[in-house]
Order: structure tokens, then C-alpha cells, then sequence
């Protein structure tokens, strides 16, 4: 019985959640856009705001796509950011060596593969440690965060690379059919073959099982291990185009860069529902949510008076805010439902 | 002085849409022990907790040792000498002994400091209660679940208790525990303490229990003397349905499916010898640690053998992983339903296509979805699930129905062999029955059945030979139809007592 | 005795320090001489106290990532509210008001976990961006060389000085070291002498339990956030008295290295296990690598990558025991279950 009222609530507040959140999101968003339109309608709905806009997007929406996959899996990631600098500083390494003797486009390819490859490594390491050596994914990758970082700093000396081939930038910062960014289409296409990943492949099935429960998934003949390694892994890969990205961005790479998105990938994916304890979240409400981010961080830029600093503050601000509602959401659900309930019991009495 | 210590009367709690109880009484005398019945969804549990203070009564009086309880709360009830010891026994893995049997006490009392001696001192005095033999210094996630339970009750004792409440108390023991605990229970009851014990495990609960009251969907059905109630008329009190189980009577077909040949894993279990035909439901008996389990698990690719050899319809296999076992047609329903055999959050239709997720993916990992509707919409009619929508999730179901859904995920592999491991623990006995006569038909369609069990009768009405483990081999092989309940049930305590 | 001491991870970490300590004199020649020793404590005193109250967190299944952000707001608002009114008072005044900021910064932490039951972590990455914003962006926080009179003071009263008999350098142990030895006997207070404390291990063990047993959870752990931010507050002036600065952001990052400290001492993340003890040896072991690289002559952007790695080396080691001994515990349990059988 006692079981049964829980369930009323829990069927209740899921069927809530299923036609609420993505809609709610989405009101966010339009809401947003209008405000900002209205307060500057020239400079935030002009074409080079949404260029801007749309060339640091698939930085930290590639890095919270990482964190989303550990996170269904019943794990997190906070190496993302680490990982996409290794990957950058490596891979602007290799560039300019290469650079001297063999041809730019040569040079560029094999660096951007190599890059890849770091990033991919740097996850399946991750992966080990939470699959193989059961360390819980919070631990493994906030210590291999620190780790990829220092390998970083070691390589740079402390400081940055520079000086890439042209071509580099210039290829990375591409605008398709002269209005969209590279970067955005490899965004999208990412984009799209997660979501056929999640909804339609056994990987994705599996990711949603071994992240609701462990060991029912390893009675179910589901390679725990495997799931674990690939989501990680898969989270280096992410990272590391991210990294790429960045470093055709900035022309540059450093160990520091995008210290914020560490921060802002798990507002991301909290806001849009995927659940803190693993088995939940739809890439959808993702990709909500990372637009939702974008698109108030180039509103914010309209405001002079606010500096950068104000940004983390804000950002802090709308998790805490996202999670106390989220609470409030299903306390108010479930007196809703307690009091409809208590009517139709007294009902039933008389 | 009342001649009850405990008088619950026309107690009323509504919940969320339900009626959970509607006017249930209950008295326990002093000194006996009271046994609460009732399937699943009865109300047991709603009564407890509010004769504990955890939830509040809408309506009713309670008398605690004559004295009327009017705003009960969970400190008020263990003053007043009421004490429950939940299901998990609610123990600290991560601490000593006597911390866990000294907290509640020392808490009571509003202490501040922490003084290691008076704590051994009051853990010592308790476990002394009832002659329970533990080191108070053992880290108490280190002791068997036998042990835990003893912690939990001489905790109880400690606090001056007069009722002890015990949910479901026998459900993670062994036979031989239940025996010591029952003793252990007895001689409370000589020291003037109340039991109530909560329970739907028929044979416990008449070897043990003075009197009986039985619930049935929120109202008292039955309450008198153990001596008024036999199997018959207990099964419908319960449950309002009259059960005729018959024993499996399908003929095992000639065809081979399985044979194991001197199976060994190192401190597990010694020289397996066994075989299993299509159509043939083979029961495994033994107590917990005797190597059953493991020989399971062992069968079912999840720990790897050490020597030995596993023949599936004739061909040499070995297991590299679960996956692999599956594969090669095995299936393993496992002992723990929540946290081996269900995803609970994830929609019923996930959790049925859950180990046959290869089967039903094709070139780059494609899921098909329309096999995977079809095959969900199969298992569900197949084992009648009651199910509003396939995508709500496996925990909005009953019990039994979500026993229905593990069977269901791994009929879906379509395994010419399945091992159940306590098929129907916490499963009442309506959906007992259910899962009993489903287990028959798959039989008799052919498939090659595994039985592991504690539920004596249970064995005998499903399998036609009994397989009897001791200290990790097969110690006898028994025909069902030339034994009894009695007889077996000796066989296995024999076993024991030889040892001795 | 002997046999119980080799089980437990205080022993080896203890041993770790004692086997690097020698490395690091036979390259060097120098850790073994009391100014090193002493350098190494001064050292010590600032993550020594993070340290506390971040294993009582860890200890009772929490987390906390936001103290180093509490430390750093929390000085930079004393300092720049005292030095706007010259002030030119004693030292309590600006402990205690850099204690009741980092006690409101801390229950706001509190009353996100502990009332709303949120994933700490989650709620302290939160809290830690908007004490930063707060920090760097609401305050435009710069660093501050002036500090009031007291704080300089305190930083040059020493409880002992060494001075090397062949340079003629001095070394000094702080009076801050008090007040780490301090926090320290009090957090051992706490968590071995009172039901309080022995509350904090009950609910690391199991949290439903604990609040069955009687114990006020709530109450234990708003303490915990709570005291987490009362030591961040003492921290951050004990530290920039040490500095003789108020520096926004070099604080940042620190609580990597605590936590793994924790963790290298042989605490469980979920909670429930682990000693003061071995929390503090762990800190130990990281403060005295990261000093001894200076004495070793490895550049200074060596120190994240160390740091990381003996991060991933010490998990990785303590997982790998847990793995085995969980091994073991299952067949000992199977093991006492069939002598139980056979009884």
C-alpha cells in the first residue's frame, strides 16, 4: 500500500515531467530571445551576433554532451575540460611540428586525428578507472582532471602554444554557404547521431539500464565494464573536437582555457533533466538547455556593466535555482496528488 | 494492569487516493507472540508504522500497556516500551557492535558524550538478554545477516522494550537461522515480552505463533488462536480464492539439455555431476552457503569454474561472460528481485527486453523497434501482467506482476534452460500460484527448468527430482514423488544435526 | 597489534611519507633539517585545516567543493570592510567576522543539501561559482597588500624559530599552526568523544538508520556545511596573514589536493569510513611532495601533474584494496556462513 501511493505520485509526476520539461525549456528559451530582442533588437538579432554566438556554442554543447553520457550512466564527468585542452595543446604540437617539413594540409589533418585520438585515450582511461577499478566517476575524473591538466602544463612549460599554420583558423572558422560556421554543422551532426544513439541503438538502451541499476544490468548479460568505457570514451572523443574547436577559435591552446565549462556542461545537463543519480535524460532537453546558455551569455555581453566575473555568478545562481525548483516541483507534486487523493478517499466513504 | 500490552482499535488511514486502512483492530497479549498476516498491499506495514509514531492515525485509539496514545511519535512509542526491528534490521555497516547496540539507548537518555565503556557495557548487558555469543568490537557489515538481525534485536531489548515488532523477519535467513531465531524468540516470550511478527510465510508463521490476526485489503478478516487456522482456510483468509495446487505431471522428453560433469569452483562447490532434460523441472535444495548459489551462478557464466565440464544439448560449451551463457540458451531468474532482477524506474517494456537487447538489434546496433513492441506486447499477454501502459515504470506494479516481468525477460531470450533462484520470495500467494502454474506450462512446452528454493513444498509440487546440496556437493538425489514435505524438511535439518 | 596496524591505510600512507621523506634527503640532502621540517608545517597549517572539515563532509557521505571560494570571499570582505574603517583592533574581531561570513556562506550550502536533499557536489559547484561571481564580479575583488595591523602581528608571532647553522636562514613555526592544532583537537572532539560526532559516522554508515536511532540529522548536517564554513573563514585569515595579502583567486583549485588528501588517507567517498588521522596524513603527504619539488629543482608547473597523478595513483590503489577485500569479505561471509551451518 504504502508502495501503491508512491506509485500514484511517481506516475504522476512522470507523465508532469514528460509534456512539462521540454516545454518549459523551450518557453525559457523564446522567452529569453524576446527579452533580449526587445532591449537590443539591433545587436542581438543581428547576423554577426548569431555568428558569434554560433562559434563558441559547440565548444562547452560538445563537452556537456560528455558529461550527459556519464551522467545517464549513473556517473559524471568533470575531466571534460581537461581532456579537450590536452587534446588542443597536443594536437597544436604535432601541427607545428609537422608544419616544417610536410605540407600544411598534411600537417593539419594528421594533427586534428592525433588530437582526436588523445582525447578518445584520455576518456577510455577514465573509463577504466570507473569500470574496471569501481573508483566512482566523480573521484576518477575529478583526479584525472588534475592530471591532464598538469600533463598540460608540463608539455607548455606553464604557458600556451601559438603560432599555428593559418590554414588551421581559417578551415576551423569556416562559414558554410557564408552564414554558418563549421563548427555548428560537425555540432549538429554530433548532435544527431547521439540522439539515434540513445533512442535507437542497443548501446543507448544499455546506457539507460546499467545507469538505473548496476547489477540487475550485469544479471541481464549486459557488459557493465564496456558501457562504462564507452560512454567515457566517448565523452574524451566529444571533448576533444570541442578542444579542436576551441583551438581554431582562439588560435591557441593553454591548459586554462574554458576553466568555466566545467561549471556550465553540469548546469547544462541538470537544467535539462537529466537525473543527478543516473538512467534519465533525453538529448533533446539538451539541446535546449545549451541554447538556453548561449543565448543568455550573448545577452549578457549587451550589458557593458557586466564583466565576466558576473557571469559565473549568474550561471552559479540558475543551478541552485534549477535544482530548488526541480525540488519544489515534485514536493508540490506530490501534495497535489496527496490531496486529490484524500478527496477521492472521502468520496469513497460516504 | 492490562492484560494486553497493546490495543489498536478501528485505526482509519487514508492515502493518497486510498483507503489503506479501514477500522482494523489488533490486540497482543502480554507475553505472546501475535502473528499479523496479510498479502502484500494489506495494510500490515501502514498499521506498524503507525503503532511505531511514523505515520499518523486518521481515526482509532491505540493502547499501549493500558495506557491510551493519543499523538504518538516514534520516541514516545519506544518509551512506552514498543520497539520495531524493520526488514533491514536499520544497522550502521561502518561501526562496532556495541555502537550499534548502544546508540538508541544513549539517545534516549540525551547524552552528549561518547564514552566507549558505558557503551560496551550497556551492549554487553543486551546481547547477555539473549545469550547472543558476538565480539562487540566486529565491525557489524561484517557479520552474517543472522548476526545483523541479533545486533537489531538486542538493541531493541536495551530500551526496557515490552512489543517487539519484527517485519518479515525470516526473509534474508537460512532455515537453520530461522530455527535459532524462533528459540531466541521463545525465550523472550518466557521473559513476558510481546513479539509481533509480520509475515506471509505460512509454515513460519503457524510453528511460531500463538495467535493470529489476518488483514485483507485494509479491514481484519480473521483474529483467534493459531489452532483455529490450517494451510486451507489461511490461503483464504488471505486472499479470498480457494488454490488446488497440483504437482508438475509432464513427462521429460527423452532429449538432452544439460549436463554438468565434475563441476568444481575452489571453496564454492566440488565434483557437480547432474543432467537435465528437456521438459524436466529439477529442484536444488540446501541451505544458504552450501553452494548453490554459486553453482548458479556459475552455470549462468557469471563466475568461471574451475574445472569441470558444461554440456549444452551435447556440445561442450564455456561461458565467457553472461552474454555468452545467453547466448548458448541460459536463463537465470536471480534471488533478489530489486536489485538483481529489475531496473525499477525504467518503463516495464525496457525492463522485458532488457537481456535480449542482441537479439533484437541488428546492423550497427539498430534496434528494431517494431520486434521490440512486438516481443514486449508477447510477454506481457503470455504472463498476463496486469499493465495499464508498458511505458510506465516496472515499479508502479505489484509484486507477483513484477516477478511476472523478470520471467518475462528472460523467456524473451528464449532459453531452453532456466534457472530460478527462489522464484517466488516475497511474492504472495495468489501470484505464487500464478507463477507456479506458468512455470508448469513451460515445462510441458519443453523448456528444461532449474529450481532453487527454500519453499519446501514448493520444490516437491514443481520438480520431479531433488537435488540436495551440503558444503558444496550434491549429497543426494531425491524423487520427488516418494518424499514429503515432513520427510525432506528432516533431510535437511538431518543434514545438520549429522554434522553436529 | 602489529597485524592490526598493517591493515590499515593510516599505516601506509604514514610509511609512504617516511619512504619519500628519505628519497627526497638522499637527493637533496636537506628535508631531514629542522628548517625544512618547519617550512614543510608552515605549509601544512593552511590545507591542515581545509582538511578537517572537509574529511567530517566526505565522512558523513557529503561533499563540499566550495570552501576555497568561502575563504577567499570571506577575507576579501573582512579586509576591505575593516581597512575602510582603519581599523586597527585585535585579531578575534576579524576571526569571528570572517567566521560568520563563512558560517552564512556554509548554510547556504546547508540548506541546499541537507533541507532540499541535493547532490552535494552539485550544490557546491553551484555555491563555489556564485561566491566567485560574487568575489571577482560583484566586488571586482583585486588583491589587497594593506592588511590591518593585528594581521600582520599574528603573522610574525611564532611559536618557534630554527635558524639553519650554515646559511643563517630562520624558519618559523606560526601561531596559525595554534590554531590548526586547535581545529584540530576540537574536530577530534567532536567526532570520538560525542554522540554529535559519532552521529556524523552513523550517518555516513547508513542515513535512514540514523534517523530511526534517534540521531538529528538535519541538525548534524547543517553543522557540518556550517563548520565547513566557519573553518574556510579562519582559513582564508589565516592564510592571508601568512601571505600578507588578500589574493582573490590564488586559492582556487585547492580543494583537488585536500580532497585527495582525504581520499589518500582512507576515507570512503560514500561515506561512513576513514580517520582524522589518516585525512591529515594524507594531506601531509601531498603539502610535503609539492614543497620538496622546490627542494628537488623540479619547476614549479610540475606540481598539477604530480599532484593528479598521486591523485590517480593513491584512488586507484585504494580501490583496487577495496575490490580485493571485497573479494574477500564475500568469501569469509561464505565461509562463516557454512561454519554457522555446521555448528
Amino acid at each position: 500500500m504504502s508502495n501503491k501511493d508512491t506509485n500514484i505520485v511517481q506516475e504522476e509526476s512522470r507523465k508532469f515531467f514528460k509534456d512539462a520539461s521540454f516545454w518549459r525549456l523551450a518557453i525559457i528559451l523564446v522567452a529569453l530571445i524576446i527579452i533580449f530582442t526587445v532591449y537590443n533588437p539591433e545587436g542581438f538579432m543581428s547576423i554577426a551576433n548569431f555568428q558569434s554566438m554560433s562559434y563558441q556554442l559547440p565548444e562547452f554543447g560538445l563537452m556537456a554532451y560528455g558529461v550527459m553520457l556519464t551522467m545517464i550512466a549513473g556517473g559524471i564527468d568533470l575531466a571534460v575540460v581537461g581532456m579537450a585542452n590536452l587534446s588542443a595543446i597536443i594536437s597544436a604540437i604535432v601541427m607545428l611540428r609537422l608544419a616544417e617539413s610536410v605540407s600544411e594540409p598534411v600537417a593539419i589533418i594528421v594533427a586534428v586525428l592525433v588530437g582526436l585520438l588523445v582525447g578518445t585515450l584520455c576518456g577510455a582511461f577514465n573509463g577504466l578507472l570507473v569500470s574496471r577499478l569501481n573508483v566512482p566517476a566523480m573521484l576518477a575524473t575529478l583526479g584525472s582532471h588534475q592530471l591532464f591538466t598538469g600533463i598540460g602544463l608540463v608539455i607548455t612549460q606553464g604557458s600556451g602554444i601559438s603560432r599555428l599554420p593559418a590554414g588551421y583558423s581559417t578551415t576551423g572558422r569556416m562559414l558554410i554557404l557564408d552564414l554558418i560556421p563549421i563548427s555548428v554543422i560537425i555540432f549538429i551532426i554530433i548532435t544527431a547521431a547521439l540522439a539515434f544513439q540513445l533512442n535507437k541503438t542497443k548501446f543507448g538502451q544499455e546506457l539507460y539500464l546499467v545507469g538505473s541499476n548496476y547489477e540487475a544490468a550485469k544479471f541481464s548479460g549486459i557488459n557493465n565494464y564496456n558501457v562504462l568505457t564507452r560512454a567515457h570514451t566517448m565523452s574524451g572523443l566529444l571533448s576533444a573536437v570541442a578542444g579542436l574547436i576551441m583551438l581554431a577559435n582562439y588560435n591557441s591552446a593553454k591548459p586554462d582555457y574554458g576553466t568555466a565549462y566545467t561549471m556550465q556542461t553540469i548546469l547544462i545537463v541538470v537544467l535539462g533533466g537529466v537525473s543527478p543519480a543516473g538512467g534519465f535524460g533525453k538529448i533533446g532537453g539538451i539541446v535546449l538547455s545549451i541554447l538556453i546558455l548561449q543565448v543568455s551569455s550573448s545577452g549578457l555581453n549587451m550589458f557593458s556593466s557586466i564583466s565576466n566575473f558576473y557571469r559565473q555568478l549568474i550561471w552559479g545562481l540558475v543551478l541552485l535555482l534549477v535544482l530548488g525548483f526541480n525540488f519544489l516541483r515534485n514536493y508540490m507534486n506530490e501534495k497535489r496528488i496527496a490531496k486529490a487523493g484524500k478527496t477521492a478517499a472521502e468520496t469513497e466513504t460516504e | 494492569m492490562s492484560e494486553y500490552i497493546l490495543r489498536v482499535k478501528d485505526i482509519v488511514k487514508s492515502f493518497v487516493g486510498v483507503k489503506a486502512l479501514q477500522g482494523v483492530s489488533l490486540d497482543i497479549k502480554k507475553g505472546e507472540v501475535h502473528c499479523l498476516a496479510g498479502e502484500n498491499g494489506s495494510g500490515k506495514s501502514t498499521l506498524i508504522k503507525i503503532v511505531s509514531g511514523v505515520y499518523e492515525k486518521d481515526s482509532g485509539t491505540i493502547e499501549i500497556d493500558g495506557e491510551i496514545q493519543s499523538n504518538l511519535t516514534p520516541i514516545k512509542a519506544i518509551r512506552s516500551g514498543v520497539q520495531v526491528i524493520y526488514q533491514d534490521f536499520s544497522v550502521f555497516p561502518n561501526l562496532t557492535v556495541y555502537e550499534n547496540i548502544a546508540f538508541n539507548s544513549e539517545l534516549m537518555d540525551n547524552r552528549i558524550l561518547a564514552n566507549k565503556n558505558r557503551f560496551r557495557q550497556i551492549a554487553q548487558e543486551a546481547v547477555e538478554k539473549i545469550n547472543f555469543n558476538v565480539d562487540l568490537d566486529a565491525i557489524v557489515g561484517d557479520l552474517s545477516v543472522a548476526d545483523k538481525q541479533l545486533v537489531a534485536i538486542s538493541r531493541a531489548l536495551i530500551n526496557n522494550a515490552k512489543l517487539i515488532i519484527m517485519d518479515e523477519p525470516t526473509t534474508a535467513l537460512t532455515q537453520n537461522e530461522v530455527k535459532a531465531l524462533f528459540k531466541r524468540i521463545n525465550d523472550l516470550k518466557d521473559q513476558g515480552i510481546s513479539i509481533l511478527f509480520v509475515s506471509h510465510k505460512l509454515d513460519e508463521v503457524f510453528e511460531i505463533s500463538d495467535r493470529f490476526t489476518i488483514f485483507r485489503n485494509g479491514q481484519n478478516v480473521f483474529t483467534g488462536p493459531t489452532s483455529e487456522l490450517d494451510n486451507e482456510s489461511f490461503s483464504y483468509f488471505m486472499t479470498n480464492r480457494k488454490f488446488q495446487e497440483t504437482p508438475y505431471e509432464g513427462k521429460p522428453q527423452d532429449e538432452e539439455m544439460l549436463r554438468v560433469e565434475n563441476l568444481t569452483s575452489e571453496g564454492e562447490f566440488y565434483n557437480i555431476n547432474f543432467s537435465l532434460n528437456k521438459g524436466e523441472i529439477l529442484g536444488i535444495a540446501g541451505l544458504l552457503g552450501s553452494g548453490r548459489t554459486e553453482l548458479a551462478l556459475s552455470l549462468f557464466g557469471m563466475n568461471e569454474p574451475d574445472k569441470g565440464k558444461i554440456y549444452i544439448k551435447n556440445n561442450e560449451v564455456e561461458f565467457k561472460d553472461v552474454a555468452d551463457s545467453i547466448e548458448h540458451g541460459l536463463g537465470y531468474v536471480p534471488e533478489d528481485r530489486l536489485t538483481e532482477g529489475l531496473f525499477l524506474e525504467q518503463s516495464i517494456g525496457l525492463n522485458i527486453v532488457a537481456a535480449n537487447l542482441p537479439n533484437l538489434s541488428g546492423t550497427m546496433d539498430t534496434i528494431d523497434g517494431e520486434a521490440t513492441e512486438n516481443e514486449i506486447t508477447t510477454w506481457i499477454d503470455n504472463l498476463s501482467i496486469k499493465v495499464a501502459d508498458p511505458k510506465l515504470p516496472v515499479q508502479t506494479l505489484s509484486g507477483g506482476n513484477q516477478q511476472r516481468v523478470v520471467l518475462g525477460k528472460w523467456l524473451a531470450t528464449k532459453p531452453d534452460v532456466l534457472i530460478l533462484n527462489g522464484p517466488t520470495v516475497g511474492v504472495d500467494i495468489g501470484s505464487k500460484h500464478d507463477i507456479h502454474t506458468i512455470l508448469k506450462e513451460l515445462a510441458e512446452e519443453g523448456l528444461a527448468i532449474i529450481i532453487i528454493s527454500d519453499d519446501i513444498p514448493e520444490l516437491i509440487t514443481l520438480s520431479s527430482r531433488i537435488l540436495l546440496m551440503r558444503d558444496g556437493q550434491i549429497n543426494e538425489e531425491i524423487n520427488s514423488a516418494e518424499t514429503s514435505v515432513a520427510e525432506l524438511t528432516e533431510k535437511i535439518s538431518l543434514d545438520i544435526d549429522q554434522v553436529v | 597489534m602489529l597485524k592490526n596496524l598493517v591493515k590499515k591505510t593510516e599505516f601506509y600512507v604514514a610509511l609512504v611519507i617516511l619512504v619519500i621523506a628519505l628519497l627526497i634527503h638522499v637527493r637533496s640532502g636537506a628535508f631531514f633539517q629542522t628548517n625544512n621540517i618547519l617550512d614543510i608545517l608552515n605549509a601544512s597549517v593552511v590545507p591542515g585545516l581545509f582538511t578537517v572539515s572537509t574529511f567530517m563532509i566526505i565522512l558523513s557521505g557529503g561533499m563540499d567543493i566550495s570552501f576555497p571560494a568561502i575563504a577567499a570571499l570571506t577575507s576579501y570582505v573582512t579586509v576591505d570592510v575593516l581597512n575602510s574603517i582603519n581599523y586597527e583592533g585585535s585579531m578575534v574581531l576579524i576571526f569571528v567576522m570572517a567566521a560568520v561570513l563563512g558560517a552564512l556562506c556554509g548554510l547556504v550550502n546547508a540548506f541546499f543539501i541537507a533541507s532540499l536533499n541535493l547532490p552535494p557536489l552539485i550544490v557546491t559547484l553551484g555555491t563555489q561559482s556564485v561566491y566567485r561571481g560574487l568575489l571577482q564580479g560583484a566586488l571586482n575583488a583585486q588583491q589587497i597588500n594593506m592588511l590591518p595591523p593585528a594581521m600582520g602581528k599574528f603573522a610574525r608571532a611564532s611559536v618557534y624559530t630554527a635558524e639553519d647553522p650554515v646559511t643563517g636562514a630562520t624558519s618559523h613555526l606560526p601561531a596559525g599552526f595554534i590554531i590548526f592544532v586547535a581545529v584540530v583537537i576540537l574536530a577530534y572532539f567532536i567526532l570520538y568523544r560525542t554522540m554529535f560526532g559519532r552521529g556524523v559516522y552513523a550517518i555516513g554508515g547508513d542515513l535512514v538508520s540514523a534517523e530511526r536511532a534517534g540521531f538529528n540529522v538535519l541538525a548534524i548536517r547543517y553543522f557540518l556545511y556550517i563548520f565547513s564554513g566557519i573553518v574556510a573563514g579562519i582559513t582564508g585569515i589565516v592564510r592571508s596573514s601568512m601571505n600578507q595579502m588578500v589574493h582573490p583567486t590564488n586559492l582556487f583549485g585547492i580543494e583537488m589536493t585536500i580532497i585527495a588528501g582525504v581520499i589518500l588517507g582512507g576515507a570512503s567517498l560514500v561515506g561512513g569510513k576513514g580517520s582524522l588521522l589518516g585525512a591529515l596524513l594524507g594531506m601531509f603527504l601531498l603539502t610535503m611532495v609539492q614543497n620538496s619539488m622546490l627542494l628537488l629543482g623540479i619547476p614549479g608547473y610540475w606540481q598539477t601533474f604530480f599532484v593528479g597523478l598521486v591523485i590517480i595513483l593513491g584512488i586507484s590503489i585504494t580501490s583496487y584494496r577495496n575490490l580485493v577485500a571485497a573479494d574477500k569479505a564475500k568469501t569469509l561471509r561464505d565461509k562463516s556462513k557454512e561454519e554457522l551451518v555446521n555448528e
